[in-house]
């Protein structure tokens, strides 16, 4: 038996009742690729320095003895998959699997889920924010950018969701 | 009288442990609403499953009527909260590159890692791409600086664009949202897919 999802507008008040914490505690929105962003730049001064330090892009992170990794967003990163095990355990949902479609193959599925992530993160690093940080965030501090980002990102999906579908229904 | 790090000066370490447990918090919201699935977030887009939208709506609007409560009784200073810069094309491009990142991957990146987070493979890669991602973008920066820099119009609120009041806006986008969750009820009927829903 299958422990359930919370309902829906539960879950969503519960979501915005986080997000209004971040903006009443750190005067600041929710964020995912962000975080993923200071990670990669971390590893990069770590295996390069020389690479990160002539960089337009990396240099500045690193600026007056600056440490990408001690970040809010890095830390908050670390806080959300903490959050999202302690639900999974607490719903029993806890368990390795590769969850696709019946119709598809494992490496089928691996493979646009890696191409998934590439685009996702390569446009949310461009509009400054992912569907957290520039659409959700964005909205709820009436932001112009974040109502944008966030119809041109479900706008695009509906648009692609036609050419994937054998992916998924 | 927040935010509470900006006007207390509170220590760094401080704020970085609010990070924690909001983190914390996010993370559970996200699994708790199903977001760990990356086929519950696709029926999204083939109408057999519209948990995304009445999260998604529903989030927004406790956070932006809920700051604006706290504003009004003098509890919240929002114009000390982050507002998002509105960069035209590049909110636009990327939005439209992270929509086909989402229905090709399943996830964006923070469902991805609430996913990763009770044992889902496939958001483990999803999340490696994410990475992958990152990195091209910063080694491809100096030829897209441009693009990400330009048509700049700072941090604009929508409301002020329309010349209406932050109020008058919410109220509107409640409507809409209203309607959007009446729509969303039709296409889960409409477009119902059990063999799918029973198994997420």
């Amino acid at each position: 038996m299958k422990n359930k999802y919370m309902n829906p507008y539960i879950a969503g008040t519960l979501l915005g009742l986080v997000l209004l914490m971040a903006m009443f505690l750190s005067g600041r929105g929710l964020g995912a690729s962000g975080g993923l962003k200071y990670c990669v730049v971390s590893i990069v001064g770590a295996v390069d320095r020389q690479h990160t330090d002539n960089s337009v892009y990396y240099g500045k992170y690193f600026e007056d003895g600056n440490k990408p990794l001690k970040n809010w967003l890095t830390v908050e990163l670390l806080g959300l998959l903490i959050g999202g095990f302690i639900s999974g355990a607490i719903s029993k949902r806890l368990k390795l699997q590769v969850e696709k479609s019946p119709d598809i193959s494992v490496t089928r599925r691996l493979v646009f889920a890696f191409l998934g992530g590439v685009f996702f993160v390569y446009g949310a690093q461009l509009a400054r924010g992912c569907t957290s940080g520039a659409a959700l965030s964005g909205m709820a501090v009436l932001s112009l950018a974040g109502f944008v980002t966030m119809m041109a990102i479900f706008g695009s999906a509906y648009v692609f969701a036609w050419f994937f579908r054998k992916n998924w229904i | 009288m927040g935010p509470i790090v900006t006007l207390t000066g509170l220590p760094e370490w401080v704020d970085l442990l609010f990070a924690l447990v909001i983190g914390i918090g996010f993370g559970f919201a996200l699994e708790q609403a199903g977001f760990s699935s990356s086929r519950k977030l696709a029926g999204m887009f083939y109408g057999y499953d519209t948990t995304v939208i009445k999260v998604f709506f529903t989030a927004a609007i406790v956070a932006l009527v809920g700051s604006q409560l706290l504003s009004y009784f003098g509890l919240l200073d929002l114009n000390l909260v982050f507002v998002n810069e509105f960069y035209v094309k590049a909110a636009i491009i990327g939005g439209i590159i992270m929509g086909a990142g989402f229905i090709m991957g399943g996830f964006c990146p923070g469902t991805g890692l609430s996913a990763l987070s009770i044992g889902k493979i496939d958001a483990m890669v999803f999340a490696a791409g994410g990475l992958a991602g990152a990195f091209l973008f910063a080694e491809t920066y100096p030829y897209i600086q441009n693009l990400a820099n330009g048509t700049y119009k700072g941090p604009v609120k929508i409301n002020e664009a329309l010349g209406i009041s932050p109020g008058l806006f919410t109220l509107l986008l409640i409507v809409a949202a209203l309607v959007m969750f009446w729509i969303a009820e039709i296409a889960e009927k409409r477009f119902a897919r059990p063999d799918i829903t029973d198994n997420i």
